[in-house]
């Protein structure tokens, strides 16, 4: 019983930098939506069934001049392909929760990877719980934009920042667990590269593909040379 | 203006689409089971990952023009040495993110 509420309260507690993010996020979201002209409830349904924020703010633009729905799907699909890099670090973990998995998969956000790679544990239950309240403070946060509008007025200018702070804490408690510097430079380098041949849209995936080739390079050299055929 | 159908099947398509990146890795890295190189990019990706989110994060900040990025550097500042000293994740944050706001709003750095 006390792990249960151990689970339970320091879930809620590792998930608390993000409501601060994804609730203002949210709203910022359901605010434009509703400008769309649509029923509130359609932002809630989005959040619900798509709940990804960078795809889900793109598809504004696009739902406004009328786009195809086809076209809407290849721009989420390549707003989203970071994704991919997201499964080689949570594959065994994410086994453990079983049936819960696919919940589990389905709310990958950056935010609650960022989460859950920072926290080892062996308890599926935490792994379920940061998702659905990261995903709750999402749909709650569109539902109230969707339904309020533009009548929201409290001044949260530069709350956005709580999300960078979250980064910022999370990649010092990988830097202290993993004490190895090599990944840090490793991701400065491809950044650089990245920042020098791709435009800034890019850089992010830019930036992951060359680190993973270089990671993949380099492990292979010092970690598995006898075993690679 | 609103036609629903055309909302409902942008919905599903996103939503299609979205969970196919997601899900993808783990259907592939079934089959591949526990080569090194899973185990590997496993163990490294999320450091890495977790620094290019705040380069990431940052990267429009404009730094030609006043305020120069001085807010953006002292609450990154300010969470990081707090984070070092006390590792208290929502001290860290919440510290920050005051910080960030209260320079935001006084409007402080922009006069700087």
């Amino acid at each position: 019983m006390t792990t249960v509420v151990q689970s339970h309260h320091s879930a809620f507690r590792a998930t608390i930098p993000v409501m601060f993010g994804y609730v203002p996020l949210g709203i910022a979201f359901g605010v434009l939506f509703a400008e769309l002209g649509y029923s509130w409830f359609y932002a809630t349904l989005m959040s619900v069934v798509v709940y990804t924020g960078a795809a889900q703010f793109m598809s504004l633009g696009l739902l406004a001049a009328g786009a195809g729905a086809i076209e809407i799907g290849l721009a989420s699909l390549l707003l989203n392909v970071r994704h991919l890099f997201y499964g080689f670090s949570l594959t065994e973990r994410y086994a453990r929760a079983r049936a819960g998995r696919w919940y589990l998969i389905f709310g990958l956000t950056d935010e609650t990877y960022s989460l859950l790679t920072s926290t080892p544990t062996r308890d599926p239950s935490f792994d379920l719980r940061v998702t659905a309240y990261n995903q709750g403070y999402w749909v709650i946060g569109s539902t109230l934009g969707a339904i309020a509008g533009g009548q929201l007025s409290v001044n949260t200018l530069g709350l956005d920042f709580v999300l960078v702070a979250l980064f910022v804490v999370l990649t010092i408690e990988q830097a202290l667990t993993l004490r190895e510097a090599h990944p840090f430079a490793i991701a400065l380098f491809s950044a650089g590269v990245a920042a020098w041949l791709l435009d800034s849209e890019q850089l992010l995936l830019g930036a992951l593909c060359i680190a993973t080739v270089i990671l993949l390079v380099d492990g292979r050299r010092r970690h598995w040379p006898q075993r690679s055929t | 203006m609103a036609s629903e159908v055309y909302l409902i099947l942008v919905i599903v398509v996103m939503a299609a689409a979205t969970f196919s990146t997601r899900i993808l890795p783990f259907l592939l890295l079934g089959g591949v089971g526990r080569h090194p190189a899973v185990s590997y990019l496993g163990r490294y990706l999320p450091p890495i990952v977790m620094t290019l989110l705040v380069i990431h994060s940052l990267k429009d900040v404009p730094l030609t023009e006043a305020p120069h990025g001085l807010p953006h550097a002292a609450a990154v500042g300010l969470t990081a040495l707090l984070h070092l000293w006390r590792r208290n994740a929502l001290l860290s944050i919440g510290a920050g993110t005051f910080l960030f706001m209260w320079l935001q709003q006084t409007g402080l750095a922009a006069a700087a």
